[in-house]
């Protein structure tokens, strides 16, 4: 399935019921040089939008929201030693972890990739 | 935006793709290719930094009678030519106005240099300390300085200067035609390696720049790249882990205090130095690649015991690092701290400076 994108610049990527959440490139590139991801433990349980995990780079701390409910089921731990993957291919080498979804309905409070994309435009 | 001042190199920043913002009332050029790869490339290569936001003073006349030699916490009368010296400017409470270098240029003459933002308040409280109509010049705005800092400074400034720069020991300067232009080429800087500052007329700074970034071993760096090198030292960044309610003493700078002469603020040390500081300043290292940062608070034995002045992720050593403010009983090296801030706690423990000893400085 398609990515799609939350206001808080994380993209999610769906196969099945299994849904693969990272921050996009356009967030990667303002957070410039990252150099730690504190990543969800697994079995972690969120809802939609809540704190997922949380990302810093030289110039701030910022937290991660889970674009989707569900429970983690796995996690990136090549970020543990190589957060600057989310420098180098933040929407697929440097994903952040990923979910077992419990609700797919709520792909519908995000965007898609156009429209994230005009939603990123509109903030320069 | 309107209000902040350009430096002569403006443009090239901009040809750069710098990424800019604004720093101590300046527009400043932060990061090049990236903060990470400046930082790296000062520590094996050569990085050059634009520096021309600081402010510059001459004063020329007698050290003593003028009343220059009172003004600062070191001795300027005792500072050789050719030679400069790191101290403060102090308020009656013995609080830091400003940090500052001052060069002995001749007998009669001297050049300090001092934060950009804090320019034109130091150049108020120096004139006010000096017999009136003691000559103090404001020469920021015909004066540029560029450092070029890392292991390779050297090697290049020779081709470039000429092989006088090639023998000038640390904090020793030497005043020489660079490009044709009248400057002073100083072995100081801010990042703990082998390294120069250059001094010369405004109008001739862009032409240096461009000869400097010709050399495949130079790269431009910012001041993101230049405050974390200076952090991984443990030097002190006016406004963070330095300012007018801070003593050198709390800030444990009181190699560069000289208690033996007179200046404004000794006073209030002595003072200060019969009771002991409430506060004093620690170095810090943490457990992970988390970042302290400015603002964070300091735990010990799970009460508040002070604040983080500076902090940062250190590619030196793999984990955070910052300065900070504690209480004299939390400030002992080996002590275990908690930083925290919102959902941020980290573990921290007090170290000795400088947190990276490798550097080229001295070599």
């Amino acid at each position: 399935m398609a990515k799609h994108y939350t206001r808080e610049h994380e993209w999610v990527s769906v196969s099945g019921t299994v849904a693969t959440v990272g921050i996009s490139d356009h967030a990667a590139h303002e957070l410039g040089d990252i150099t730690f991801v504190e990543l969800p433990q697994a079995g972690k349980s969120v809802k939609q939008f809540d704190i997922l995990a949380a990302i810093e780079s030289v110039k701030a701390a910022s937290d991660i929201y889970s674009p989707l409910s569900g429970k983690v089921i796995e996690v990136n731990s090549r970020l543990d030693d190589a957060p600057e993957l989310v420098n180098q291919s933040a929407e697929d080498a440097g994903w952040i972890c990923k979910l077992e979804a419990s609700d797919l309905g709520e792909v519908g409070a995000l965007m898609d990739e156009a429209a994230y994309q005009e939603f990123v435009q509109g903030l320069v | 935006m309107e209000d902040l001042k350009a430096t002569p190199l403006r443009m090239h920043h901009e040809g750069l793709k710098a990424l800019m913002a604004p720093f101590g009332g300046w527009l400043m050029p932060i990061q090049y290719e990236g903060i990470l790869a400046e930082h790296k490339w000062c520590r094996e290569q050569a990085a050059l930094f634009d520096i021309c936001h600081m402010g510059e003073f001459l004063f020329k006349g007698d050290l003593v009678a003028e009343g220059l030699e009172d003004v600062f916490t070191f001795s300027v009368k005792s500072i050789p030519a050719g030679r400069s010296r790191y101290g403060f400017l102090l308020n009656e409470r013995g609080g830091v106005i400003d940090d500052l270098i001052v060069f002995r240029l001749a007998e009669d003459e001297v050049m300090i240099v001092v934060n950009a933002a804090t320019t034109g308040n130091d150049l108020a409280v120096i004139r006010s300390r000096l017999k009136p109509g003691a000559q103090l010049t404001d020469i920021s705005a015909r004066t540029a300085k560029v450092d070029l800092q890392g292991p390779l400074s050297r090697d290049v400034l020779v081709e470039v200067i000429g092989p006088q720069v090639a023998g000038i020991p640390f904090f020793k300067f030497i005043r020489t035609k660079v490009l044709g232009a009248d400057a002073l080429v100083s072995r100081t800087g801010y990042t703990g390696e082998l390294g120069y500052e250059i001094f010369l007329p405004a109008e001739k700074v862009a032409g240096l720049w461009e000869r400097l970034l010709r050399d495949p071993r130079v790269k431009p760096a910012g001041l993101g790249a230049r405050d974390l090198l200076r952090l991984e030292v443990g030097y002190s960044l006016y406004g963070n882990d330095l300012d007018d309610n801070t003593t050198p003493l709390a800030a444990g700078l009181s190699a560069f205090v000289n208690l033996d002469k007179s200046f404004v603020g000794k006073e209030a040390l002595l003072e200060e130095q019969r009771k002991g500081a409430d506060m004093v300043k620690i170095a810090f290292k943490g457990n992970s690649r988390r970042s302290p940062r400015h603002h964070y608070e300091i735990f010990h034995g799970g009460a508040k015991a002070g604040t983080v002045t500076s902090g940062a992720f250190s590619p030196m050593l793999g984990v955070g690092i910052g300065l900070g403010f504690v209480k004299p009983e939390a400030a002992k090296p080996g002590t275990v701290l908690t930083i925290k801030q919102d959902r941020v706690e980290m573990e921290a423990e007090v170290v000795e400076l400088p947190f990276y000893p490798g550097g080229s400085l001295r070599s």
